[in-house]
């Protein structure tokens, strides 16, 4: 590679990213940048920092039955893992929460990962024009229209003991017992949670595939490429972003929740959301919060891994 | 490289719904042969090409490439390769690896195709670029990666989708002789779509004019400059008059004019006064309304017009030699 080639190109780059921060320099001399942030800016504050803010601080606080004292102790971090060093090979019980969480939130990826693009492909590329496509998209967004309760609600007539799917199976012959375990089991969380998320992966995956050129794919073909091989070395890679983002939200909502596997789980399920839930009712505050904060540093990690496999600002 | 392989459509026909885009044109392309499909947009130029690389299906007739019927055949199969009108290069793959996509598709391994890639690069001069991706590139750069990738597969008819139309003129100027140059050297036959009249005729060995769906004129530039067919031929090329002459259309073209004061002795086909002057370097052009209120354009040599130059306003004569005279048949 040449170097003057290289240095005229880094030139290029520059004066594009340069332009519109001295353009903003001089039109928006004056606080109206500033007081067009600062709504967001205040809401970001004092819904999101402040009170990530006081939990931090509270997991450091001692606790008794009856009163919270803030003097600082790291005491509430060693009792979330008390005993797991000294258990190994066996895992105590946080390990094995964590790990529960982290099963489904990689089950569930996986499921809404494979749902979501199957069906943003038929979108973007089966559903030709617009007005189809929105339609379709409304048809997505129907479970939306109800409550997260109702929605759960709704699965016990379909998957219970006498629900809809065991008494068509039962009649038609192919069982003779009811099964079991279609509801509260881990298959109903699963079940739940990627009809809950499926959306969320769908719409930036959606996005993605329709900023792809379509000569792309005539490209491919035009190669010579089979629709596998332009699937696999054309779509995928670039819907990379769209998969990025869904998989960060979605894993981030699952490894977060308490309700869906709580419900569907027949409170038998244990999750890292379900544990801080039944600390706070035990009002040990500082104990929830440390395990809050271990929470938020271990999905911190996992969109950090992920960020690493995608560089999401040169591709956005 | 393979051999140049000839082109012939058999009254291929493209309907969209109820929509007539190509009303079964049949043409026959030399094999070795820099052809050009010409027309205004909408024309169907660009369907044709299209069902010539199998990127879009025929509603009927045949497509012979080498004389053999590849209607049917996928487009990697009919041994083309197109070359797009926005260069489609692969945004997430290097300048190397898209050349190389066909020879990946073909499971070559890496080193091998990548040796083979940095041969066509050194073909477009493109080499010092391998590592780049393409958005790092101007669009002429890019246009020759697509070009170079589009070679690798070693096609025997190259399709080339209005590719100079993204660049700035004076990149399209060069970039026109390079692609003459490579498809000299490569010997085989190129498929060109363009809009412009001056493109087809620097680069092409067949003009190939078309409108609304059907071939106008087919024919090499300078008997499709001299004797177009019809009016819309005309019109297209430029450079030409449309008179009606005692119930015949006739054309003459810009050049063929000959300009005399009003009050010249001899005979004038025309008087006119003369509307506006154009300065264009080399020659000039006079455009002028007849008394029948027509109008015309003379394009003068410079040195000729500048003898005895003219003012808008001036009462002129029009007179041309009668062979320059070229009767046209009716549009349709």
């Amino acid at each position: 590679m040449s170097d003057a080639a290289d240095t005229i190109a880094e030139t290029r780059g520059n004066r594009v990213s340069a332009r519109p921060r001295r353009a903003s320099r001089r039109e928006g001399h004056g606080a109206a940048p500033y007081l067009q942030a600062a709504p967001m800016a205040l809401v970001f504050l004092v819904f999101f920092l402040l009170p990530l803010a006081a939990t931090i601080v509270v997991s450091f606080w001692q606790y008794t039955q009856y009163s919270i004292e803030p003097a600082f102790t790291a005491q509430n971090y060693g009792d979330v893992f008390r005993g797991c060093l000294a258990d190994l090979p066996d895992l105590c019980t946080t390990f094995v929460t964590y790990l529960s969480t982290l099963k489904f939130g990689v089950i569930v990826w996986a499921c809404t990962l494979t749902l979501g693009f199957t069906i943003a492909y038929f979108l973007a590329f089966h559903v030709r024009t617009l007005k189809v496509q929105v339609i379709f998209f409304l048809l997505c967004t129907i479970p939306f229209w109800t409550s997260i309760v109702i929605r759960m609600i709704s699965w016990i007539p379909l998957l219970g003991r006498n629900g809809l799917i065991n008494q068509t199976l039962i009649s038609m012959g192919v069982i003779d017992t009811p099964l079991e375990g279609l509801l509260y089991s881990d298959f109903a969380v699963v079940l739940a949670l990627t009809h809950l998320y499926t959306l969320f992966m769908v719409v930036p995956i959606f996005n993605s595939l329709m900023r792809i050129d379509r000569s792309l794919i005539e490209a491919a073909r035009d190669a010579g490429a089979s629709d596998l091989q332009t699937l696999v070395s054309v779509i995928i890679p670039l819907a990379r972003p769209g998969m990025l983002i869904g998989s960060i939200f979605v894993t981030t909502v699952v490894l977060g929740d308490f309700l869906t596997i709580g419900i569907m789980g027949g409170q038998q399920i244990a999750s890292v959301g379900k544990v801080i839930q039944t600390q706070m009712q035990f009002l040990q505050f500082p104990l929830a919060a440390a395990n809050a904060v271990i929470l938020l540093l271990a999905v911190l990690a996992g969109v950090w891994a992920l960020l690493k496999l995608v560089d999401i600002r040169k591709e956005l | 490289m393979t051999d140049a392989k000839a082109v012939e459509l058999a009254a291929v026909t493209k309907r969209y719904d109820a929509a007539l885009a190509v009303d079964a044109v049949s043409l026959k392309i030399r094999a070795g042969s820099y052809c050009c499909l010409l027309g205004p947009s909408g024309c169907g130029k660009t369907s044709t090409l299209r069902m010539i690389a199998g990127h879009e299906s025929v509603t009927d007739g045949d497509v012979l490439i080498g004389g053999r019927a590849v209607t049917e055949d996928p487009p990697a199969r009919r041994g083309t390769a197109m070359m797009f009108q926005n260069y489609a290069l692969f945004p997430h793959l290097s300048v190397a690896e898209n050349v190389a996509f066909s020879l990946r598709m073909k499971g070559v391994s890496r080193t091998a195709r990548l040796t083979r890639a940095a041969e066509l690069l050194e073909l477009v001069s493109m080499s010092d670029y391998a590592e780049r991706k393409p958005n790092q590139l101007s669009g002429g750069q890019q246009q020759r990666v697509a070009l170079a990738r589009a070679l690798m597969t070693e096609p025997s008819v190259l399709l080339l989708d209005e590719p100079l139309s993204a660049l700035d003129p004076f990149l399209r100027v060069r970039m026109r002789s390079e692609l003459r140059r490579i498809q000299r050297e490569l010997g085989i036959t190129f498929i060109h779509v363009t809009h412009s009249q001056e493109e087809a005729m620097a680069l092409a060995d067949l003009v190939v004019v078309m409108n609304e769906g059907r071939i106008a004129q087919a024919g090499p530039p300078r008997e499709v400059y001299n004797a177009p067919r019809t009016p819309f031929v005309a019109r297209f090329i430029g450079g030409h008059n449309i008179l009606d002459d005692g119930g015949r259309t006739i054309t003459l073209r810009a050049d063929a004019l000959a300009l005399a004061p009003a009050d010249a002795a001899g005979e004038a086909n025309r008087r006119a006064t003369v509307r506006e002057i154009e300065y264009r370097g080399p020659d000039v052009r006079v455009g002028l309304e007849t008394d029948r209120g027509e109008s015309l354009s003379a394009v003068l040599a410079e040195r000729a017009f500048f003898e005895r130059p003219l003012e808008p306003g001036a009462a002129v004569a029009v007179g041309w030699r009668p062979d320059a005279v070229h009767e046209l048949t009716p549009d349709g």
